[in-house]
């Protein structure tokens, strides 16, 4: 395997988590697919890690995971609070503060 | 070179595994089997971090995620949806489908094109230093990040914790009485 193909696999994953971004209307769908986005960056960080034989590549990766595990907590507990306020969590019909 | 090829093999395997997943769970109807795609495609990247000779990362990865993310969606899932309806409200967006599909795909397509135009990418082939290694950067270069993040992540709790209590137990006496809300059955009129 070479550092190029994992690199493919790790744009193709980035961009399949940010089209799920974008079309999403589910804000758990939106979550999900952040999700996808956030393992996309750690195989790339890895794969450097690896090809480089540098362990900052790896440390970066600790780093992203305990960011995203921190976005989905408290991502959840949004999701939670809107399902309570508006009894959906319909993320196009949640753009009140928009107007 | 056989060896090569097997660890080739394995890898396209797994980036097949994890792809189709990931698919799945972008455009998937039902938002259960979404996060269960999930779980599939995160296991599957810890088996890739495993080929990579991360396998400290692979066991955060598998404790972290496959076993707690993905069981907090479930959760969050099964507290906020409706018994019908959940397949149409997960859809997506039939009229942002276009632009999003021309968005990704040509982020995706000019990175790629930028990774198909360098050349002098690192070819090591070496086995890398292990978790030892790993912690002990972690434990004193990294120290102060580490710190900060552990800073982060309480913040985080609490905040979570804060957001996702029942009612804002205020002053008022019946906030105090009532602090999951008035019974509906109550007759106020007496």
């Amino acid at each position: 395997v070479t550092l190029a193909q994992l690199l493919y696999l790790g744009v193709v994953l980035f961009c399949i988590g940010l089209y799920g971004v974008l079309t999403r209307r589910n804000f758990m769908g939106i979550l999900l697919s952040v999700e996808v986005m956030a393992n996309a960056v750690n195989v790339v960080s890895i794969s450097f890690s690896r090809f480089t034989q540098n362990l900052l590549g790896q440390v970066f990766a600790v780093f992203v995971m305990a960011l995203t595990v921190a976005e989905v907590v408290v991502g959840l507990a949004l999701v939670i609070l809107l399902y309570r306020t508006m009894r959906h969590t319909d993320i196009d019909e949640a753009s009140h503060l928009r107007h | 070179m056989g060896n090569f090829m097997l660890e080739l093999l394995a890898t396209a395997a797994v980036a097949g595994v994890i792809l189709a997943a990931a698919v799945s769970v972008v455009i998937g109807r039902n938002l259960v089997h979404s996060v269960l795609m999930l779980g599939v495609l995160l296991f599957c990247t810890a088996v890739l971090f495993i080929l990579l000779e991360a396998p400290f990362l692979a066991g955060i990865q598998v404790m972290l995620y496959a076993g707690g993310v993905v069981t907090l969606m479930l959760f969050a899932i099964m507290l906020t949806r409706r018994s019908g309806g959940v397949a149409v409200s997960n859809e997506t967006l039939p009229r942002r489908r276009v632009p999003a599909l021309l968005l990704s795909f040509g982020l995706g397509a000019l990175v790629c094109w930028s990774i198909h135009e360098t050349t002098d990418f690192p070819v090591s082939a070496e086995v890398s230093r292990g978790t030892k290694q790993l912690g002990y950067i972690l434990f004193t270069d990294q120290a102060l990040s580490l710190e900060v993040l552990g800073v982060l992540l309480l913040a985080a709790t609490i905040g979570a914790i804060v957001l996702a209590r029942r009612r804002d137990y205020g002053e008022s006496a019946q906030s105090r009485a009532y602090p999951y809300g008035v019974p509906v059955s109550e007759d106020r009129s007496s």
